[in-house]
């Protein structure tokens, strides 16, 4: 046993040279691999999902973990009638290029293959009038307490007997001249504050809130309410959704 | 006569480990974050039509190439807050099993004694409180940035699912505070940033290097002409710092002898 106090110098500098040699390799192989993990998955070839394929996985794995949160019983919070905005927000008019010929306008509903339903307007007006005032949420980030009324979508379901296609896992919706179409999970389409709504503010929807017919789903961003509804159908395969493709997430639920 | 040297135990490996992943998906969500912000960025600090600070100029924007990468943004976020989530979550868990917390909590004296670190510093005060691991500022600042993750988790998750989760957004005063709170608290993690790593850079390398290697190196008078010194007892109530010398050094050991400079930044 050395009490030399060279050598003991010597050994516990040693010592800190090993160690530091050891630790700073490994920091700088985790720094090395960190970085090119990272710029493997930002330079990911994207397909047509408009996202880097790793990153489309988290989203729906996102959506398997956060559906289990989802419950009918979970309600958008309703506000007043004084709370809601006179003039609420316009944004996107994707659909909505030129005029529709709204005398001849009716919503298709596709029931199955060669079978489609054609119901107007006052068909819908008919039903029993819902009207929902709530936060609507913009997925760029702004709200705004809003007021709507129209036919809630599982009534519509019910009185036109079209429990059997509910069954099925999503359902869709295009525009009439089919350039804005989303898709959505049918929990989410059969949940209360649900419409096909043809009423803001107590009056007609404006031309340019989607005349005749819109969807207002307070559980998901605003990229889901479509406006100028043109055709419903149902499916278990995802519908094609406009801003799914350009690289959002498809199931946006709040 | 030279001084000796020797090693003195600091950071253990797990933590290390946290810290380091901690920071670079820390700035990804920040980053992140700032792409998803930039789709609303209503903030502003002023009064009336004064605005002192816009969030943010166009020039930040256009030298990070933010504008019109939202759906980039929430993709990048929603997937590596669950990274943040975990490394957060276990370096948590890990403080409190292994009794690191001791170190790291506030106690009854810290916000007193921080004061005195402050005015330490700032050169205003002469010396600084006596310490363990962290001095009382740290330990103020080590357990805010943790509190502050979880409020960026809760006030992340209030913004993420307002509806699924409504109690948590009426907890975090509704959708918009939420979102309020949650970008003050990014804020907060770039102010956290500058100070940290200044006060690290003042620090020196030693300090540094054991956020890498887990110890110090400390200089210390040799034994020989220490033994004239009286020698304190190893620090006393709380959880002693470990002391690595040669490993067959057994008798004469230094190991009581007070640091004659204080080690800590």
């Amino acid at each position: 046993m050395s009490q030399n106090n060279d050598s003991r110098k010597r050994t516990v500098e040693q010592q800190i040279q090993r160690r530091t040699l050891i630790s700073f390799s490994i920091f700088i192989v985790f720094i090395i691999c960190g970085t090119v993990l990272f710029f493997r998955l930002y330079n990911e070839p994207q397909d047509k999902g408009g996202v880097q394929p790793t990153l489309r996985t988290a989203l729906n794995t996102n959506e398997k973990i956060f559906r289990n949160a989802y419950s009918e019983a979970h309600e958008a919070k309703a506000y007043t009638v004084a709370d809601a905005v006179p003039k609420p927000r316009v944004n996107g008019s994707y659909g909505m290029d030129g005029t529709l010929d709204t005398a001849t306008w009716r919503m298709k509903v596709a029931r199955n293959p060669g079978d489609t339903l054609y119901v107007t307007l006052a068909d819908l007006q008919a039903l029993p009038k819902t009207e929902v005032i709530f936060d609507f949420k913009c997925i760029e980030g702004w709200s705004q307490v809003t007021r709507w009324a129209g036919v809630r979508f599982s009534d519509f379901i019910e009185k036109y007997h079209l429990q059997p296609q509910t069954s099925m896992k999503y359902a869709g919706l295009i525009t009439p001249d089919k350039a804005y179409y989303v898709g959505i999970d049918m929990p989410s389409m059969l949940h209360d504050q649900t419409l096909l709504c043809y009423e803001m503010n107590g009056k007609p929807l404006p031309q340019n809130q989607g005349y005749p017919l819109r969807l207002i789903i307070p559980v998901k961003y605003g990229v889901k309410h479509i406006k100028r509804i043109g055709v419903l159908y149902f499916s278990n395969e995802r519908p094609p959704d406009y801003w799914a493709e350009q690289g959002y997430d498809y199931y946006t639920g709040l | 006569m030279k001084p000796a040297k020797r090693i003195i135990e600091k950071h253990p490996l797990a933590i290390r480990w946290f810290h380091w992943v901690n920071f670079p998906v820390l700035a990804i969500m920040i980053w992140s974050g700032l792409l998803i912000y930039w789709a609303n960025d209503v903030y502003r600090l002023g009064w009336g039509n004064t605005t002192l600070i816009k969030f943010f100029p166009q020039s930040l924007y256009d030298t990070l190439h933010v504008p019109f990468r939202l759906s980039t943004g929430m993709a990048f976020h929603f997937f590596f807050m669950w990274f943040f989530f975990l490394n957060g979550l276990l370096y948590v868990l890990y403080t409190i099993i292994s009794g690191e917390w001791r170190l790291l909590l506030p106690n009854r004296h810290s916000f007193k004694e921080a004061w005195l670190v402050v005015l330490h510093d700032l050169h205003i005060r002469k010396s600084a409180p006596p310490q363990l691991k962290y001095n009382a500022a740290q330990r103020i600042a080590y357990c805010a940035i943790v509190v502050m993750g979880a409020g960026s988790l809760i006030t992340g998750l209030a913004i993420y699912k307002p509806i699924q989760f409504g109690w948590l957004c009426a907890l975090c005063g509704g959708y918009e505070f939420a979102r309020i709170l949650h970008f003050t608290l990014t804020i907060g993690y770039v102010l956290f940033f500058l100070l940290h790593v200044s006060q690290v850079i003042l620090a020196g390398w030693n300090n540094f290097q054991a956020m890498v290697t887990g110890f110090e190196v400390e200089k210390y008078i040799a034994p020989e002409v220490a033994a004239a010194v009286p020698v304190a007892p190893p620090s006393s109530s709380e959880i002693p710092v470990n002391v690595a010398l040669e490993p067959t050094a057994s008798d004469s050991s230094p190991a009581g002898i007070p640091s004659p400079e204080n080690p800590e930044p």
